[in-house]
């Protein structure tokens, strides 16, 4: 057995030799060369074009499929599935009783029939609500040839099926161990390089080559993910002493802003791997890690915060006041604290194109490395990122207020839904004011005013 | 999640729901879609926490109410069926069925069922009379803290005054529908679909 594999083994050997040194030759000139200098070369548009009009086909292949077969499609709508009447507590109330009741409609008292708008209110919110849904990605409406996008297995027909086939050969044999040593070797040069850099004394030269180096690293990153990024008015790039704020989809975002600009980052300290890079990364340029400990204590934050953005030589703080990944469909409440510490805010805004690849981070269904083979694994990341111009707190305006106005700028900007509710809704429950809060409307229908009823 | 919604429902199964709530398959197939999407525990039904995880309905004052009519009598689980039979209720009536056959029975969204499932809502232990004590507790969950035992009683006396004729100081369901005659329950009791 042996003496038929002897000359085999060799000439596989020797097979196996030359495929690497062409891999990673090819790697180098065409990825990690044009990373480090910042340069594109066109290679990724290109590609993102190709998709775009097999996507197409593919679409329609399912269209025509369910035609043949007399079948409804499921198509996703994003304005939601029922009709929801804009109207206040008390508008909707006063209707319902006003085509019922014969009495003066201004007198406040009870009707039997009040019990309607609370019932409808709370059957159309189990049937499509606000919230729910912004925690789950978004549908679709053409198929991405991805398993986990589809929602019409049955209309697949054959040659639909066997570019599909085709497609997944291509994602998991080929992109994705390109991605996967492109995404080592990025991390690696990271705290390698940051690691060296931080041997030197602090000073102008140190800055410049850690800007250098985490640039470079960033960019390969990038590339690891076969991210296509589109930055809008770039003049509004984050200065030092400034803190930059922007909506979170999932940890990409971080890749993808600090693959533009440098960065301090904000976290908590983790151990591991993540610990690694955070300790070789600070040695370069100043970051802020937290303790979990210290997480709880929110003046310590601030402080923190706010010693770092008055020393100008330092690097503009990144925060996501979001506090948690959404789904790049709307913009969940911020969380005040950062709005508080009164410097210039720069506000970002983050969209990711889903028909390419889902970047959302269900954290609760997927591990940090599940969610990165996902995404390495999908065609591709697009995102457009737009810098809106600086904004400071205007007289008369407190945190709270600050903070919905810029997430007003940044949703309409990234074409994204503008919700009030806390992000933190994904684990937590409700408070049990926005209840009391509707008791209170409702009570004032019943009773009037107190300032009413004492003028009468 | 969305990616189940066509897969597992059969259609001979879209075709029963569709004759007995009367919703269209798109409604059926998005409705399903929305079911699992609430049935976080992925075993087919439905319990009392999926609903309560649903914002919007936790800050409603009858919240809890509503969440109990889609569970029959002592259970704890509803399966997509029971999901789309108390579902149907709100469905718009349509004017082909306003003039139908008595002998056909009626269907779940007519506006007779849809002032039965309101009587439900404050009739708590289903003796088909509305008693003073079961419309306060209504009341008070309507109005919170904001509003005195006193008050509160002197409306709920005031309502069963104006509402009962047959002195029995409670409100039965005939006389419910006496005193709702003239609302507009056909479009304040439906949901319409965008689709």
């Amino acid at each position: 057995m042996s003496f038929f594999l002897f000359p085999f083994d060799s000439l596989i050997c020797i097979l196996l030799g030359i495929s690497f040194t062409v891999w990673f030759t090819l790697l180098l000139v065409f990825i990690i060369v044009p990373a480090i200098f910042g340069v594109s070369l066109g290679i990724r548009k290109l590609y993102m074009k190709t998709l775009l009009k097999i996507f197409k086909w593919a679409t329609l292949r399912i269209e025509r499929g369910a035609k043949e077969k007399n079948h409804l499609l499921y198509k996703p709508y994003t304005n939601g599935i029922i009709a929801k009447e804009p109207m206040s507590l008390e508008e909707e109330i006063k209707e319902i009783r006003g085509s019922g009741s014969s009495k003066d409609l201004s007198s406040p008292e009870f009707e039997m029939s009040d019990i309607f708008y609370f019932c409808r209110k709370g059957v159309e919110s189990i049937m499509d609500d606000e919230v729910t849904k912004r925690f789950s990605p978004e549908e679709l409406e053409s198929w991405n040839l991805l398993t986990r996008s589809n929602y019409n297995f049955q209309h697949i027909s054959l040659r639909l099926t066997v570019l599909w086939g085709l497609g997944l050969l291509i994602r998991y044999c080929f992109l994705l161990p390109l991605r996967v040593t492109l995404a080592f070797t990025g991390v690696g040069l990271l705290v390698v390089g940051t690691t060296m850099v931080g041997i030197l004394p602090n000073g102008r030269f140190k800055n410049f080559l850690s800007e250098k180096v985490h640039l470079m690293c960033y960019r390969i990153c990038v590339r690891a993910l076969t991210a296509i990024i589109t930055y809008h008015d770039s003049e509004n790039k984050p200065k030092n002493g400034g803190i930059c704020v922007a909506n979170h989809t999932s940890p990409i975002d971080v890749i993808i802003l600090a693959s533009d600009g440098c960065y301090a980052m904000v976290g908590q300290v983790h151990g591991g791997l993540m610990g690694i890079i955070q300790r070789s990364m600070v040695k370069a340029c100043p970051h802020i890690w937290f303790e979990r400990s210290e997480v709880k204590d929110r003046n310590l934050v601030a402080k923190r915060l706010s010693d770092h953005v008055e020393d100008k030589t330092k690097l503009p703080i990144l925060i996501f006041p979001e506090g948690t990944c959404i789904n790049n469909t709307s913009v969940m409440m911020f969380k005040k604290g950062s709005f508080e510490i009164g410097t210039t805010m720069y506000p970002v805004a983050i969209k990711y194109d889903p028909r390419f690849g889902d970047a959302f981070w269900n954290s609760s269904k997927f591990g940090m490395v599940s969610y990165l083979l996902r995404m390495m694994s999908s065609w591709a990341i697009v995102c457009s990122v737009w810098y809106l111009p600086p904004v400071t707190r205007e007289e008369g305006e407190d945190a709270v207020q600050f903070a919905n106005r810029v997430k007003s700028a940044i949703a309409r900007q990234g074409g994204l839904v503008d919700l009030l509710w806390d992000g933190g809704l994904k684990r937590e429950k409700v408070k049990g004011t926005f209840k009391e809060e509707q008791q209170k409307l409702y009570s004032k229908m019943l009773v009037g005013n107190p300032e009413d009823r004492s003028r009468s | 999640m969305g990616s189940r919604a066509s897969t597992l429902l059969r259609d001979e199964e879209i075709e029963e729901i569709k004759k007995e709530t009367g919703f269209s398959h798109s409604q059926i197939t998005r409705l399903y879609s929305r079911f699992t999407s609430l049935d976080k525990g992925e075993n087919g039904t439905l319990c009392r926490e999926d609903f309560q995880r649903i914002p919007e309905l936790a800050i409603n004052p009858l919240g809890d109410r509503i969440i109990n009519t889609f569970f029959p009598e002592g259970e704890d689980q509803v399966n997509f069926r029971g999901f789309m039979r108390t579902l149907a209720h709100f469905r718009p009536i349509d004017d082909h069925e306003k003039n139908k056959d008595p002998n056909v029975s009626e269907p779940l969204n007519s506006r007779n069922n849809k002032l039965l499932f309101a009587f439900r809502l404050y009739d708590l232990d289903k003796d088909d009379k509305i008693s003073r004590d079961e419309l306060l507790q209504v009341l008070r969950m309507m109005v919170g803290v904001n509003i005195s035992d006193d008050q509160l009683g002197s409306i709920a006396d005031r309502t069963i005054q104006e509402a009962d004729q047959d002195g029995d100081s409670s409100i039965s369901f005939t006389e419910f529908i006496k005193v709702l005659e003239k609302v507009d329950v056909e479009q304040k009791m439906s949901i319409r679909f965008l689709h």
